[in-house]
């Protein structure tokens, strides 16, 4: 049995009075996707600022590669090795791809008090990352502004890659894409995973977490209703667990109420 | 991944592209921020050259009579440039050389302090008031807009409060004195290349005053410091790791935050530059007048960003040029001056301005529109 890359043990985390997360538990091993899914107010973005050192837990533990962790800060996450894309990406449409890339960790030479930035190793690396997500970069210096949403996520995940993430926290990489642009980026995730990665894809839409997960976790109102391997649960089932679940079906019960009275 | 893939990666690693070939070079020189206002100094230059060509406007006194106006904006505009690249804006600057100027005036002249003292004292009070700015900024959250408003009234008050109090006037004479053999001064009061326009001169190729010393002495000191902080601002922002920090700064705040980026002392020491630039155009315009006033900069504050403007900085910020920042100001500097030598009212000078302004603007948008959605 491989260990687990990540663990997080019944973490609660309290605004004043308002329980936004409780109790939640997740194992991660190398290699693995697990799904974070719920809907909106489910607790998500408090997991993934828990995750990313943004937020300590009030209750719980954060294990890595077995060992007892408190991150202090975002950066402490990152030494850690988590690697956080939100869905803003931290991208910067008017700069250059190699300027985004190397956005804060931008490789030097030259002499003391004269470091200059590194350009040309920068652009070569850039360009050599982006080819090997198969993006079709003309330019490294080209604007991001003049990329696709798909080539900017895979960008953004090339770039928390790139400087030693472990574990991939995806904040809804696909809620703002296409079918086209969402498998491209769902792609790479799976092409991130097999190379060692544990990623942890947070959505709210199971038809684009069901394909690549290995297993799934569902959020709702804070509280965590159990983790589940893909071979023990079915789209449908995972679908009504969300609290999206019930709503849809009452809302399909309401419609054919509606078309009956019409008809 | 894929065969396909492996292979466009190592075209990129063999450096050469060969689909960057297509893209030609005035395609390149189109999506770079300072196009405009090269495109628009050069049609300035058209334009007096034929309406004002024989009029003396390019003599060797009229060049470096509009270089000097054109630079001392343009060491504002660079540093206001270079803000407004990082997403903030500092409306303080025109006070700042008015208090810079009795800074240097009030010590050197009421308490007996040797001048360079002075001078250095002035800078480190625009250290003081740029760091106070940006972590006012910073800290609060507040637009730029809003606190260094406030502290352009403030910084001009006080500029005429505290000379009055301590002068009784609003002028503080008698410095041109003090600036012979003063360690420091020459370097903002000398004009240079002297033995260069003396031998031109000689050989009757500029224009002499009676007493046969050319009418043009030299290079004025503005026009040294102005191409050095163009080159410096530059060589910031296209080479270094700050410059990356300023773009990112600009662009996207949370985004920098996000990967690393010290925003907030980017932001700070950013501020810090546009007070260190307002006094170095305060010493050199007090050295050079002799004597300081409490209404000097007065509005320089607004020049400074239309020629930032002009210069392709977008308001937005993460984006523009210090070379941008520079052609605005020559515009600038060439028309105020150069409408004196043709018939046009200068009172029309203003008008113009705003005009450049606004296509600037609309060009700039334009071009924006171009680097970001072409693919």
């Amino acid at each position: 049995m491989k260990e687990n890359l990540i663990e997080f043990n019944n973490i609660s985390k309290f605004f004043g009075k308002v329980i936004a997360l409780k109790d939640v538990t997740m194992k991660l091993k190398k290699g693995e996707i697990m799904c974070l899914l719920g809907d909106n107010g489910a607790g998500k973005s408090t997991l993934i600022k828990t995750l990313a050192g943004v937020y300590k837990p009030d209750e719980g533990e954060i294990l890595i590669e077995g060992k007892k962790t408190i991150f202090d800060s975002p950066k402490d996450a990152l030494d850690m090795g988590i690697g956080t894309v939100y869905q803003d990406l931290a991208l910067v449409s008017l700069m250059s791809i190699t300027r985004n890339f190397f956005m804060g960790r931008e490789p030097i030479k030259g002499i003391p008090f004269l470091k200059t930035f590194d350009i040309e190793k920068a652009n070569k690396i850039a360009a050599e990352r982006m080819g090997q997500i198969g993006i079709d970069v003309r330019d490294p210096s080209q604007a991001v502004g003049t990329m696709s949403g798909g080539e900017r996520q895979c960008l953004a995940i090339s770039r928390a890659i790139y400087f030693g993430a472990k574990v991939l926290v995806l904040d809804e990489p696909t809620s703002a894409l296409g079918v086209h642009q969402a498998s491209m980026v769902l792609k790479y995730v799976v092409k991130a995973a097999s190379e060692g990665l544990a990623v942890i894809l947070i959505t709210h839409n199971v038809h684009h977490a069901y394909p690549v997960g290995n297993s799934f976790t569902v959020l709702n109102r804070g509280r965590s209703l159990g983790t589940f391997k893909k071979e023990d649960i079915s789209r449908e089932e995972l679908l009504g667990m969300m609290a999206g679940g019930e709503e849809l079906d009452k809302l399909e019960v309401e419609l054919k109420e509606m078309n009956r009275l019409n008809s | 991944m894929s065969e396909k893939a492996k292979s466009i990666a190592s075209k990129k690693i063999s450096g050469q592209d060969e689909r960057l070939q297509k893209v030609s070079k005035l395609k390149l020189l189109l999506n770079r921020p300072e196009l405009g206002a090269l495109g628009g100094a050069i049609l300035v230059f058209i334009f007096f050259g034929i309406v004002a060509g024989d009029t003396g406007m390019f003599s060797a006194y009229g060049t470096l009579n509009f270089l000097d106006v054109s630079a001392n904006l343009g060491i504002i505009a660079i540093a206001a440039a270079m803000l407004m690249i990082g997403g903030e804006f500092d409306l303080s600057i025109g006070s700042m050389i008015g208090f810079a100027g009795i800074c240097i005036a009030i010590p050197a002249i009421y308490w007996g302090w040797p001048l360079w003292i002075s001078i250095v004292f002035a800078f480190a009070m625009a250290v003081l008031v740029g760091y106070f700015n940006g972590v006012l900024v910073v800290r609060t959250g507040l637009p730029s807009f809003i606190v260094t408003l406030a502290m352009l009234f403030i910084l001009r008050g006080a500029t005429l409060a505290i000379t009055r109090l301590i002068t009784g006037r609003t002028q503080v004479p008698g410095l041109r004195v003090l600036i012979e053999n003063d360690p420091i001064a020459w370097m903002f009061a000398t004009d240079t290349f002297k033995w260069l326009f003396t031998w031109l001169g000689s050989m009757n190729l500029i224009a002499l005053r009676t007493d046969g010393t050319p009418l043009a002495t030299g290079i004025p000191p503005s026009v040294i410091w102005f191409i050095a902080a163009t080159l410096f601002a530059t060589w910031i922002l296209m080479k270094t790791r700050y410059g990356n920090w300023i773009f990112a700064s600009g662009g996207d705040k949370n985004g920098a935050t996000n990967v690393g980026v010290p925003v907030g002392r980017v932001k700070i020491s950013l501020f810090i530059g546009t007070a260190v630039a307002a006094t170095i155009f305060a010493t050199i315009q007090v050295l050079d007048a002799g004597s300081a006033d409490t209404m000097r900069g007065n509005l320089k504050e607004l020049e400074a960003i239309a020629a930032a403007v002009v210069g392709g900085c977008l308001l937005t910020g993460g984006y523009g040029s210090a070379i941008g920042a520079a052609f605005g100001a020559l515009i600038f500097g060439t028309v105020s001056m150069g409408i004196f030598y043709t018939d046009v009212d200068t009172d029309w000078f203003k008008v113009f301005l705003g005009a450049m302004m606004l296509i600037a603007v609309v060009f700039n948008n334009y071009v924006r529109r171009r680097v970001t959605e072409s693919k």
